[in-house]
């Protein structure tokens, strides 16, 4: 497994459902306007939802948030929102929508983002699952790990819904469990590589 | 709590020690098969979806690697016609994204009013949901009889079943509420006809249809146009093949026509952002200008 620290982490991506929009908050509000990952955010809402959520998380952060477009690239130091009614894959140094049928009821489906966040960026790759209720991201965050990535969780009794993140637990014994303010405030100290590279 | 994880599932994808150098040379491999053998260029898609749906593909097939499956397809034309499937149908529906149909109402057809004959291309139409969407407007706006829709995709399969007109009834619900917010100005119910588990639309809406395949990749441009939709295929395509589509388009459009892009689609990243200008704000409709 190669050392991520020596080259440092490109690509922070965040799975969350039920409570989601209150810990996103949490944590863009608490990343600094220095942070050098690219964070891509996948939350499970509503087709027609909007721009609210984009809206709502650029009140609270120094960061530029966008909601993802098809081939949009993947930049230093910039939040990204996955829009809605499509899956958001991961490709090295630029982003793909896809309309394939929802994965377990989802669409956009965690699992299918940090799958393919694996793929492109392995090992420097950092999955984040926060509050939701159901099983989605589990089996992704796996996928992360497994390819040399880092896991985090947060901690499921501190959860607004405990059961995606221990799920993702079960599913990923060694990820590293937290509390949403020490998610954020570990993030912070990790080594940034750069996100725009294509080389993964 | 009930969690539906278990040790043993995993998704669709390589083994864990799969090098991913030579999982590329594999699919490569099997698309130029494909596309040797069978003639379908699939070469220049997407990578991470297209090797999303090969895995998928090689999982249904009961099989271990990227060769194997190749070394099936290539042998085998029912499994090709399984993955062909695969690879080129996307999940739609009538009326979607409702905001937008609302604003081509406003914003396209005053334009389309002003020509005495109106030519229409749906590049990718997959099972026609799209298509039948707009001739269902255009009947409203009292331009259908001097339109003509042509409504084209690679895949024959989705062709065949977009001709025959029928929709799963389940879905009537949901394209109700689409069509009304859509801005709709008759009953949806009026459209169609329940037959068993199918909705099986008016006749009458296909009368200025013309169903035909053809090849984004690999075909010329065949007409000219006033109004392009291709929503939602692009994003399966890799940047070097969406300018190529681009610039076919860009050619099939007369002066001042208008090309319509999925809601998270773009000319943004697209080098032929210069030669349109937006039509609105809110939806991915462009007007050829230069």
């Amino acid at each position: 497994m190669a050392d991520a620290t020596a080259v440092g982490y490109d690509l922070v991506v965040v799975g969350t459902s039920w409570g989601g929009l209150s810990a996103l908050r949490t944590l863009v509000a608490a990343l600094p306007s220095s942070f050098r990952m690219a964070v891509t955010l996948v939350q499970h809402r509503h087709k027609d939802s909007d721009h609210v959520l984009r809206a709502l998380l650029q009140e609270g952060s120094p960061l530029e948030v966008s909601e993802v477009e098809d081939k949009m690239p993947l930049e230093a130091g910039h939040v990204y929102v996955a829009p809605p009614d499509y899956h958001t894959l991961v490709e090295p140094g630029y982003f793909s929508l896809s309309t394939e049928a929802p994965v377990r009821y989802s669409r956009p489906s965690i699992d299918v983002t940090f799958s393919s966040a694996a793929d492109a960026y392995a090992h420097r790759a950092v999955g984040v699952i926060l509050t939701g209720a159901n099983a989605d991201g589990a089996l992704g965050l796996r996928r992360i790990s497994d390819r040399g990535g880092l896991a985090l969780v947060q901690d499921p009794k501190s959860a607004e819904s405990g059961t995606m993140p221990a799920a993702a637990q079960r599913a990923v014994p060694r990820a590293r469990v937290m509390s949403l303010p020490d998610i954020a405030a570990y993030l912070a100290t990790l080594p940034a590589g750069s996100p725009e590279r294509v080389d993964a | 709590m009930a969690v539906p994880v278990s040790e043993g599932q995993s998704l669709p994808g390589p083994p864990l020690a799969y090098d991913a150098d030579l999982e590329r040379l594999e699919i490569e491999l099997l698309l130029e098969g494909v596309y040797r053998h069978y003639g379908f260029d699939f070469r220049s898609y997407a990578y991470a979806s297209i090797r999303r749906r090969l895995w998928k593909r090689v999982d249904g097939e009961g099989l271990t690697s990227i060769s194997g499956l190749q070394a099936r397809i290539l042998h085998d034309a029912d499994a090709m016609e399984r993955l062909l499937l695969d690879l080129s149908v996307n999940v739609t529906a009538m009326f979607r994204d409702p905001s937008f149909y609302k604003e081509f109402r406003e914003r396209v057809v005053p334009l389309l009013r002003t020509y005495p004959f109106i030519r229409i291309w749906h590049a990718g139409c997959s099972t026609g949901e799209e298509v039948f969407s707009m001739a269902i407007l255009l009947e409203e706006e009292g331009l259908y009889d001097r339109a003509r829709l042509y409504a084209t995709d690679i895949n024959d399969v989705v062709l065949q079943r977009a001709r025959q007109g029928i929709f799963p009834l389940d879905r009537m619900q949901e394209y109700t509420e689409n069509y009304l917010r859509a801005g709709g100005t008759r009953s949806f119910s009026e459209y169609y006809t329940a037959k068993y588990d199918g909705a099986l639309f008016t006749p009458t809406l296909t009368r200025n249809i013309v169903f035909s395949q053809h090849n984004l990749v690999t075909d010329r441009s065949f007409s000219e146009f006033h109004v392009i939709f291709c929503r939602n295929v692009l994003i399966y395509f890799d940047k070097t093949l969406q300018n190529r589509v681009h610039s076919l388009f860009y050619d099939s459009l007369v002066m001042f026509g208008v090309l319509a892009l999925g809601s998270k689609e773009s000319l943004k990243f697209s080098k032929y952002e210069p030669c349109y200008d937006k039509l609105s704000v809110s939806e991915k409709l462009y007007r050829k200008v230069r």
